[in-house]
């Protein structure tokens, strides 16, 4: 295996709403920031993968728009997913091991404002059975919540605790949409939403854009004074068929955890990515962390959630971690699809 | 067991409505050619005049200025091609030509329609200016030209205007 890490990383404010403001305007200045913090100039990128969704704000072609900020001209060797940018970074990891490139530039943005996202996101269900009931995304996270509930695996004081920790760990976060002081108990007195969640068991709406830069262990060095090291990734799918999963656990989190031989107990921080708080406890308990680990310091996805971007987020938040001294050894994990599907882990190390 | 008759189709509808807003450079181009001009763009990065103006250089890859440049609505054509295909609901009839025509000013060409009614006249360089709608029909978009039409002018070298042109852009880069 080819040694491959992390040299920089800048995201766009977490806006509600960008207005006018395009993706590909959007994405300049971050750009301009992530090769500022390592040196690069947009000619020294070997390889830019991206991803992104055009059912978001409704505009056909953006993702090859967005190539725009890249100055990609006369041309670039480029890729795109139709995912979270943290399997374009799967992408541009493949391309590092097939020895073809030293420095990639990674991006993901969305603007989910434009849309309804909820009913946006059914889209993504299968066309013949599910999709024509247009079941939105939040419904299908309360029935997974529901079915965990009723289970017993975590109660709704503990959904609560996810929300305040996360907004209390934003509030250091510049980038963060929702942060503050909370009171658990306040939280619970909030009427339901859809149920049993609250408002705040959901991730917000929001507008934004992320950029990391990925370098082979030559470049790195040079080019970051604490490289953060990709030391294993893998990524395991669940059936995009509802009913045949057991939607209480991750079983996908667990394999891809076993693949990694993850010690939960062995973590200074994990980042997770997790649009709902009962997601969070879901993948706390899948990756059997303990207290010795410190989840989601940059607030998750909960404190701000740019679709296409946020399991992007969680590799630059651990990394943030690790260049800030604060952690060694940090668990970035991404997912995708309804009800936690789809799960990347990866283990970031600072030697 | 016997299946039932196959169906040709079955209905799946699939409504989404976005609430889009155009970008303060399209903005700014939308309003100016309601009012009959055109608008263009001189990139930062690269010292040319783009049109219609993006808010981003392709080339370089910087976010373009607020201050926009006024440009005539004539200019040369880069390459042409001959189309017997009606335009639905289009005042021209064909054969009418469909040309990348680049402004006198501009280092973008755009698309658009050539009516002529002798065809043998379009050249490669050859000088065009805009016929624009009525007045009245005005709206938000480059149909406003209806189509251009060939002017007096001499055909002009367009090697020789492009090395101009990359001498001018050098100047502002």
């Amino acid at each position: 295996m080819r040694d491959v890490a992390v040299v920089s990383y800048a995201q766009s404010p977490a806006q509600r709403d960008a207005g006018g403001t395009t993706d590909v305007e959007m994405l300049v200045p971050v750009i301009d920031r992530a090769l500022a913090d390592a040196q690069l100039t947009r000619k020294e990128i070997d390889f830019i993968c991206s991803g992104s969704c055009d059912y978001l704000a409704g505009g056909a072609f953006s993702f090859v728009m967005a190539v725009d900020a890249l100055g990609a001209t006369p041309s670039a060797q480029e890729s795109h997913v139709e995912m979270d940018a943290a399997w374009a970074l799967y992408e541009a990891w493949l391309k590092f091991q097939c020895g073809e490139i030293d420095v990639a530039l990674i991006y993901g943005f969305g603007k989910s404002a434009p849309g309804d996202l909820p009913d946006v996101l059914s889209l993504q269900l299968d066309p013949y059975y599910t999709q024509p009931l247009w079941p939105d995304s939040i419904s299908l996270a309360a029935i997974q919540a529901q079915m965990a509930l009723a289970k017993g695996c975590f109660t709704e004081r503990d959904m609560a605790e996810v929300v305040a920790a996360s907004r209390r760990n934003a509030i250091h976060n510049p980038a963060a949409q929702l942060k503050g002081e909370f009171d658990v108990s306040d939280l619970l007195k909030e009427e339901t939403f859809v149920s049993p969640l609250r408002k705040h068991d959901c991730c917000p709406i929001t507008d934004g854009c992320s950029v990391l830069i990925l370098a082979s262990a030559e470049k790195a060095r040079a080019l970051c004074e604490r490289p953060v090291w990709l030391r294993g990734i893998n990524h395991r799918m669940e059936s995009h068929f509802l009913g045949t999963r057991d939607l209480t656990t991750s079983t996908s989190t667990m394999k891809a955890a076993e693949t990694l031989k993850l010690d939960g107990d062995k973590l200074d921080v994990a980042e997770l990515y997790a649009p709902f708080s009962h997601q969070q406890l879901i993948l706390q308990q899948s990756l059997k962390l303990t207290d010795n680990t410190r989840v989601n310091p940059s607030g998750g996805a909960l404190a701000g959630h740019v679709l296409m971007a946020a399991g992007l987020d969680r590799f630059g938040a651990a990394a943030r971690e690790i260049w800030s001294g604060r952690a060694d050894r940090a668990l970035a994990h991404a997912t995708s699809g309804p009800c936690l599907q789809q799960n990347m882990l990866a283990i970031l190390e600072g030697a | 067991m016997k299946l039932p008759e196959p169906r040709e189709a079955v209905d799946r509808p699939i409504y989404l409505r976005y609430r889009y807003r155009a970008s303060e450079q399209a903005n700014r181009f939308l309003h100016a050619i309601k009012k009959g001009k055109i608008l263009g763009v001189r990139s930062v990065g690269t010292g040319k005049v783009l049109v219609p103006p993006p808010g981003v250089c392709a080339e370089s890859g910087t976010l373009t200025p607020q201050d926009l440049i006024e440009l005539p609505d004539r200019g040369t054509v880069l390459s042409f091609t001959i189309v017997h295909l009606p335009i639905p609901n289009s005042r021209l009839k064909p054969p009418f030509v469909v040309a990348n025509i680049l402004l006198d000013g501009a280092d973008q060409a755009f698309s658009h329609i050539i009516s002529e009614a002798e065809l043998k006249r379009v050249v490669i360089g050859t000088r065009v200016r805009a016929h624009w709608k009525p007045e009245a029909e005005w709206d938000y978009g480059l149909e406003n030209i209806e189509y251009f039409v060939l002017t007096d002018e001499p055909a002009v070298d367009i090697e020789q205007h492009r090395a101009l042109r990359l001498e001018e852009a050098a100047r502002h880069a």
